[in-house]
């Protein structure tokens, strides 16, 4: 009895060794290339060109951090990806938790028709749209604006529809004692239905922020001045320009990287709970 | 006004920011891009009636010295090469399921690890790739080091026609796999533990479980993975954008990017549409299976 006790505790220990074994192999594989773009981005250029491959820089070249905003206007496209982010962020929680209770809470005619076409645009290409709406864009005289980033992406389905899932499972109760006490439904909006959805909100908010801060096809074609670029616009377009100044392009990497890792990190769980509720596309 | 009137024009209220949004910015210019594949579109010119003439350029074929050519050649190049880097899609399925299924295990530490698997998938896709096209660097880059301390020579991975897909590939599975990760997590964490149980009393082995309870309770989770994996795959063009720029000599142009350059490099926006719908076309497909059997996948979801 005490031999198959101890077999099976034997065969638990090495079943847990080989897991630990391979995930830390697994581990060191995925964050190979985020390692490896620190290392080069702290070595002088000639140091890069070497074999075998340094890790460790001898005298770590921080100045490149310095450098990067100076060769190109990265504090600007920062300052445009920033605010563009931002202000889609928030406008896309405007309307889509304002359209979400009126499609989960209102009636009115035709709302179940809407809300099914917009269920249906969910999965169609962005890039079908993409040509009309930069000819209209342009006939407007909106390229290479604020506005053009920012405007036609303020309605989101996804959102819509995440949130007006979210709404339906939150009691009726509350609201028809507050419409009983004569609220009006804008008041119980934001009084009632958007404090208790704040989950929800941080889930759509988190998944919103990181597909703007790194959306490329969009803010690549609709600017087209330095000034104007987005930062993973910006990146793509200095990869071309210095190609081979390995540690820089390293360096603005870094730089790119870094909030949309701080926000993952710190809403880790909204961005898990989006993905299960069949999230978005990276 | 009746009461009930008032209620109409509130929920109206309520949804007019964003319909007006969804109007203007997703139905209309959905529409209109249908409208222009039908015509010869400079930016700044008129734009010209030319019926079905795109969508036969683009789907047709015709006879040359005794063959059959494809009037665009280019296009179904460009539409095999979209589908090649699918290859992605399964890799991608299986690298997620071994992760998953070592996160399942009681471990410490799981929880780094599952950060660290993630990582990829929420960075930019630009700033990755423009590390991997560092790392995929012919002379001096981690990957051909690495296979030179193994005695191997390195291809020069994004330069050759035969080993750009397969980098592109490479890249496309490190950054999708923590997404799959998770919804497998999700999925091996709803299967109910007495199945296992059952089954080692009944002395199934690590292997026979695997088989005959996670692979089965996990289909419907697959099945979504491969579907949603296709979908964003048909749209490959951010990665291929900075890796290969979709040489050397087109093989790594994808759909999107025959898109990106007849619509804003060479503006023939009516051509542009058109390639556009066909994508949309084969989306619409792959979605509608998905929704066909999306019942099974949301049960499967809630059975627990």
């Amino acid at each position: 009895m005490t031999d198959i006790v101890l077999t099976r505790r034997v065969k638990t220990a090495a079943w847990k060794g080989i897991c630990y074994v391979l995930l830390v192999c697994i581990a060191i594989a995925m964050i190979m290339p985020f390692l490896w773009m620190v290392s080069t981005s702290l070595k002088e250029l000639n140091k890069v060109f070497t074999f075998p491959p340094q890790w460790i820089p001898e005298e770590p070249m921080w100045s490149h951090y310095v450098e990067v905003w100076q060769q190109v206007p990265m504090l600007r496209w920062y300052g445009n990806s920033t605010f563009v982010t931002l202000a889609i962020t928030f406008g896309q929680l405007l309307t889509s938790s304002m359209a979400a209770y009126g499609f989960a809470r209102l009636k009115f005619p035709g709302r179940d028709k809407i809300f099914l076409i917009y269920l249906a645009t969910l999965m169609l290409p962005f890039h079908v749209r993409v040509i009309p709406l930069f000819s209209i864009l342009s006939k407007m005289g909106w390229l290479n604006t604020y506005k053009a980033l920012i405007i036609p992406q303020l309605a989101n389905p996804f959102g819509t529809f995440l949130l007006r899932q979210f709404f339906l499972t939150i009691p009726r109760d509350l609201e028809d004692a507050a419409i009983i006490d004569g609220c009006s439904r804008f008041r119980i909006y934001s009084r009632i239905i958007i404090p208790l959805s704040k989950p929800a909100l941080a889930t759509l908010a988190t998944f919103v922020f990181m597909g703007v801060w790194n959306q490329f096809f969009w803010p690549l074609i609709v600017t087209s001045t330095p000034e104007m670029r987005t930062l993973a616009v910006g990146l793509a377009l200095f990869k071309g320009r210095f190609s081979t100044d390995w540690p820089l392009l390293m360096t603005a990497s870094v730089i790119v990287l870094i909030p949309s890792l701080i926000v993952f990190v710190f809403n880790q769980r909204f961005f898990t709970k989006g993905i299960l509720l069949g999230g978005v596309k990276g | 006004m009746t009461r009930r009137h008032k209620e109409y024009l509130t929920g109206y209220a309520f949804i007019a920011p964003n319909i007006v949004a969804f109007l203007a910015f997703i139905l209309i210019p959905l529409g209109f891009s249908l409208y222009m594949s039908f015509h010869e579109w400079k930016l700044l010119a008129d734009p010209k009636w030319v019926g079905l003439a795109n969508w036969i350029k683009l789907l047709w074929f015709h006879v040359e010295d005794g063959r059959i050519v494809a009037n665009d050649p280019h296009f179904w190049k460009y539409l095999g090469n979209t589908i090649y880097l699918l290859i992605a899609v399964p890799l991608t399925i299986v690298v997620a399921l071994i992760l998953a299924i070592l996160l399942d295990q009681p471990l410490k530490g799981r929880i780094v690890f599952r950060t660290l698997f993630i990582l990829p998938v929420v960075s930019s896709t630009i700033a990755v790739a423009v590390v991997w096209s560092w790392l995929f660097n012919t002379e001096f880059g981690l990957i051909n080091a690495g296979l030179r301390f193994l005695g191997i020579k390195g291809p020069s991975w994004l330069g050759s026609i035969e080993w750009a897909k397969p980098a592109v590939i490479i890249m496309m599975v490190w950054k999708q796999a923590g997404y799959n990760m998770l919804l497998c997590l999700a999925g091996i964490q709803n299967i109910p533990q007495e199945l296992y149980e059952s089954a080692s009393m009944d002395g199934a082995g690590v292997w026979t479980r695997f088989r005959f309870i996670t692979v089965p309770m996990l289909s419907a989770t697959i099945f979504f993975m491969i579907i949603m994996g296709i979908i964003g795959g048909m749209q490959a063009f951010n990665a291929v954008f900075v890796l290969t720029k979709g040489g050397p000599a087109e093989a790594t142009t994808t759909l999107v990017y025959y898109v990106y350059n007849n619509g804003f490099q060479w503006f023939r926006m009516g051509y542009a549409s058109a390639i556009a719908w066909i994508l949309l076309i084969i989306i619409l497909a792959f979605t509608l299976v998905q929704w066909k059997y999306r019942k099974k996948w949301v049960y499967g979801e809630q059975g627990n």
